[in-house]
């Protein structure tokens, strides 16, 4: 065991963690605000599949991710004939599967957070001379905040926790896309108690002080 | 003010469905829509607002037209110029009073410049309201929230002021209070307005002329002129159409 072995991992997961969840932030509030406006048919088809990621098991999240984002997927050869990149066996991958798994408890929170806000106040918002946008972004976001950050917080557990997709698109490589819960997983495979104790030690302590600052921000303030 | 009104709307929901046709004209600086609840007197004010659009007919205001089904035209609120009191204020909760009011003075990056903060002095002091200026909605009375909603319909100047049952919110013996507080202040402020309610006594106090709804139509529609031509008073010819 070297400091490396714990430092990478845990590095790692906050990385992949913090971004993953301010993707799920950004994509999680614009889809559930389109969903609140959408007035064609095949609004609650939609709404379904954007929950999907919340009951699929995350290896088959995993497996779509592969198919879509693979060497043969759609976006997969067209982010390599563009940018030469590919997004499989990398960390970026690994913030590509737990954006994906991490939305659906951001997207369904802010729905709910949203349609909390009910009509009264839009419409007053109106009256008062105020664009769509601005009747969204000066009445609708800032009453529906606090929901939102509650979803956002669980988004953030998720993602720290993420092991099944992240496994199937960036796989488990030590010093390059491990996270904390692949390390875990590897350590235990390899009979390697003590690591596997710190690791846990680690991921715990730092949920606990995420979960505490998180209480707070929560906090209602009207 | 000249108003004419001609509007259809179905509502379908909760295995009920309401029809409401209004059909009116009329000519008064404060119109009175009365009628019992249910009757589609606030789902006219609603439809003058542009926070709900009808199905078909037409809205002119002053010589202005809001909306024309078979013109194609409809008049989003926010270009209508039209100041809302609505039946429970719809104070934004996250704002403070000074911020409520300045609402419709600012934008999404635009903070209010030297003459709109003194728009909004100017209305803070005359509502009475300088020293709520930094309070949240919450911590507010009944009639201070009325006043704060008022002078934030108020700040944008508006050309007609619409106000949905402005008394409803409120217990007995403050209500008696605030209509006439309420009375005095549209007295100094000369601006069109358009009232809702289901009181007779209320109609007769802020109204000219009176437009009576009964099950989404409009039954009648006068003013002093005729009710004193039947010898009575405005108020018992409302008393006598809510009867019936």
């Amino acid at each position: 065991m070297t400091p490396e072995s714990i430092l990478f991992p845990l590095t790692m997961t906050l990385r992949v963690s913090l971004l993953a969840t301010a993707a799920a932030l950004v994509l999680g509030v614009a889809m559930a605000a389109l969903v609140e406006r959408w007035t064609l048919p095949g609004r609650d088809a939609l709404d379904s599949v954007l929950t999907l990621p919340l009951v699929l098991p995350p290896t088959v999240m995993g497996y779509y991710l592969l198919v879509v984002f693979g060497r043969r997927g759609v976006v997969g050869v067209w982010l390599k004939e563009v940018f030469g990149v590919s997004l499989i066996f990398t960390w970026q991958g690994a913030v590509l599967a737990a954006t994906v798994v991490a939305f659906p408890l951001v997207y369904r929170s802010a729905r709910a957070a949203l349609e909390g806000v009910g009509r009264n106040l839009p419409d007053a918002a109106r009256t008062l001379g105020a664009s769509e946008a601005a009747v969204f972004l000066r009445v609708c976001l800032p009453l529906a905040a606090r929901g939102i950050m509650a979803g956002t917080m669980l988004a953030l557990a998720r993602a720290m926790g993420e092991f099944g997709a992240t496994l199937m698109v960036a796989g488990n490589l030590p010093g390059k896309t491990q996270t904390l819960s692949l390390a875990v997983y590897s350590a235990v495979q390899a009979g390697d108690d003590k690591t596997a104790l710190i690791l846990v030690g680690a991921i715990s302590l730092v949920c606990v002080v995420v979960l505490t600052v998180a209480a707070k921000l929560v906090k209602p303030k009207y | 003010m000249q108003f004419e009104i001609e509007i259809e709307k179905r509502l379908d929901g909760g295995g009920r469905s309401f029809a409401l046709q209004a059909r009116f004209a009329a000519e008064a600086r404060a119109l009175v829509l009365f009628g019992p609840s249910g009757s589609g007197k606030s789902l006219t004010l609603t439809a003058l607002a542009g926070l709900l659009t009808p199905d078909a007919g037409r809205i002119c205001v002053g010589g202005r037209v809001l909306f024309d089904a078979s013109a194609r035209v409809n008049l989003p609120a926010r270009q209508r110029g039209v100041g809302y009191l609505f039946q429970d204020y719809a104070l934004f909760p996250h704002l403070s009073v000074r911020k409520n009011v300045a609402f419709g003075l600012s934008g999404i990056l635009r903070r209010p410049g030297r003459e709109e903060t003194a728009r909004v002095d100017e209305l803070l002091a005359r509502f009475g309201l300088e020293n709520l200026a930094g309070s949240l909605p919450r911590d507010l009375s009944g009639g201070q929230k009325q006043r704060v909603a008022l002078a934030r319909a108020l700040a944008p100047r508006p050309s007609l002021l619409l106000l949905d049952e402005p008394f409803s919110a409120l217990d007995i013996p403050l209500r008696t209070r605030l209509r006439a507080e309420l009375k005095s202040l549209l007295a100094g402020l000369a601006i069109p307005l358009v009232l809702v309610t289901h009181d007779p006594e209320e109609a007769e106090l802020f109204g000219q002329a009176f437009v009576v709804y009964d099950h989404g139509k409009v039954t009648r529609c006068f003013g002093f002129d005729e009710a004193a031509k039947e010898g009575k008073r405005p108020a018992e010819l409302l008393a006598e159409a809510f009867a019936d």
